[in-house]
């Protein structure tokens, strides 16, 4: 499908063909940078949710490339606080941008945003639901450390119920010749429907709540943060929250070149002393947001085939 | 002992039969009466052999199209509807679940754009039995138990 004109606004929208052709584009940029590939294009970031990183990200990748940019960061300073509709919000900005970042807290707001919009609208995150530019550099991310995306056994540690980046990747792996490896307590394991539709797509996965027993499998291992504000329990949380904290002595158990991933921000799941080996693939993954985002901007606006 | 006739025969029209009891009056306000005319009965808690109890609704002198019979489906998928006339069934429908259910559920999910904005809803089916559907927006799944009507 051509991705000219085209919204992303879900994983599930992406044949795997659109996944390979998004990371080979991103690979294009990253080796060769196309500093004018934007010019005279402006990107609008409406960010109804406060996303620093995610924002950075984008702003750095369209800047790089030559872009402008206007948008907000919370919608105090908009006609939203006076009862604008996201859809009249929208019909105003596509007058203004030739593609639109949007985050927002309400979950489906994307997919509403891109029926209003008559130009590209990029999902930089609906509530729980879907942060697909987020699955798709942790995608990059995969390839990159390893060289392929075939073959890999993927473990996925930590919330894996509320766990959004963790659903989207495991919808995307699931292209691809995978094994997964699900390490949670049982109160936070991945939800029924996922694995309902690993089964279907005859994917091999393993559930299981010690990491150490399954952590030589596994190729890479992506650490996710227990989220405080999904636990209406305090109790429940302090609990569970420091159920899987890693630090350097987890490589002992684990593949010479097993590569740590995590979406960040991290708040002691990750010990520092990991940052320095070269299995700490985290920071990089972060990186690899600028050439990915890039991609989608320059596919979504026609200005890369 | 000879039965007694509890709900009258209806001589032109649809009867919509074998309805599970509970989801009858749910049935009755997806086919949104209101705009309909003519008589309509409604009877439930009847005997029903295959099923223990059942609804029944009849509508005089409106022939129901396909596509409002589908809609039925999403709450009842083992309906019988009969189109009758003359005091005979003329036809007999065969309930089939539609790809996408557009406007006459509600999302379930309270954090769901459709549950904040003026937008109408439109679910895909992704899993006939048991049924399961997806919102276009959320993407939230639900089941048949979930569902709730606007």
């Amino acid at each position: 499908m051509t991705f000219k004109g085209r919204s992303i606004i879900s994983i599930r929208d992406f044949s795997k063909q659109d996944l390979l052709t998004v990371l080979s584009h991103a690979k294009k940029l990253e080796k060769t940078p196309q500093p004018n590939l934007m010019k005279n294009k402006v990107m609008a970031t409406l960010f109804f949710e406060p996303s620093t990183r995610t924002r950075l990200s984008f702003v750095s990748a369209m800047e790089k490339i030559g872009g402008s940019i206007l948008g907000f960061e919370n919608t105090d300073t908009t006609s939203v606080t006076k009862g604008e509709t996201l859809w009249d919000t929208i019909k105003m900005v596509d007058q203004y941008a030739d593609v639109i970042v949007m985050r927002h807290s309400i979950e489906g707001a994307a997919r509403l945003a891109s029926e209003a919009s008559a130009v590209p609208v990029i999902n930089a995150g609906d509530g729980a639901n879907q942060h697909p530019t987020q699955t798709l550099l942790d995608l990059y991310t995969i390839q990159k450390e390893k060289g392929k995306l075939d073959g890999l056994n993927v473990g996925f540690v930590g919330d894996l119920k509320y766990g959004r980046t963790v659903h989207s990747l495991c919808i995307a792996m699931s292209h691809f010749k995978t094994k997964m490896f699900f390490i949670a307590p049982k109160a936070l394991q991945m939800p029924k429907s996922y694995l309902e539709d690993l089964k279907k797509n005859n994917i091999p996965y393993v559930l299981e709540e010690d990491l150490e027993k399954v952590a030589k499998d596994m190729d890479i291992i992506y650490m996710t943060r227990i989220q405080k504000e999904r636990f209406t329990d305090p109790v429940e949380y302090n609990k569970l929250k420091g159920v899987y904290q890693i630090d350097a002595s987890l490589l002992k158990h684990t593949k010479k070149n097993v590569s740590i991933l995590h979406p960040l921000p991290r708040v002691d799941e990750i010990s520092t002393d990991l940052d320095e080996t070269p299995n700490a693939a985290y920071f990089r993954q972060a990186g690899n947001g600028v050439p990915v985002r890039q991609a989608i901007i320059g596919l979504v606006t026609g200005k890369l085939k | 002992m000879k039965k007694e006739i509890i709900i009258p025969a209806i001589k032109n029209g649809t009867v919509i039969d074998h309805i599970p009891s509970r989801v009858t009056f749910r049935v009755m306000r997806l086919l949104d009466p209101q705009e309909y005319e003519h008589t309509i009965n409604v009877a439930l808690n009847l005997e029903s052999d295959k099923m223990g109890k059942k609804g029944i609704i009849k509508i005089s002198d409106r022939v129901l199209t396909q596509e409002e019979v589908n809609k039925v489906s999403i709450l009842a998928p083992e309906v019988s509807v009969s189109i009758i006339k003359d005091y005979s069934v003329k036809k007999k429908i065969v309930v089939k679940l539609p790809e996408r259910i557009e406007k006459i559920v509600k999302c379930n999910n309270p954090k769901c754009i459709t549950n904040i904005e003026p937008v109408d809803t439109s679910f895909s089916v992704i899993s006939k039995k048991p049924l399961k559907i997806r919102c276009k927006y959320c993407e939230r799944s639900m089941s048949r138990e979930d569902i709730a009507l606007w």
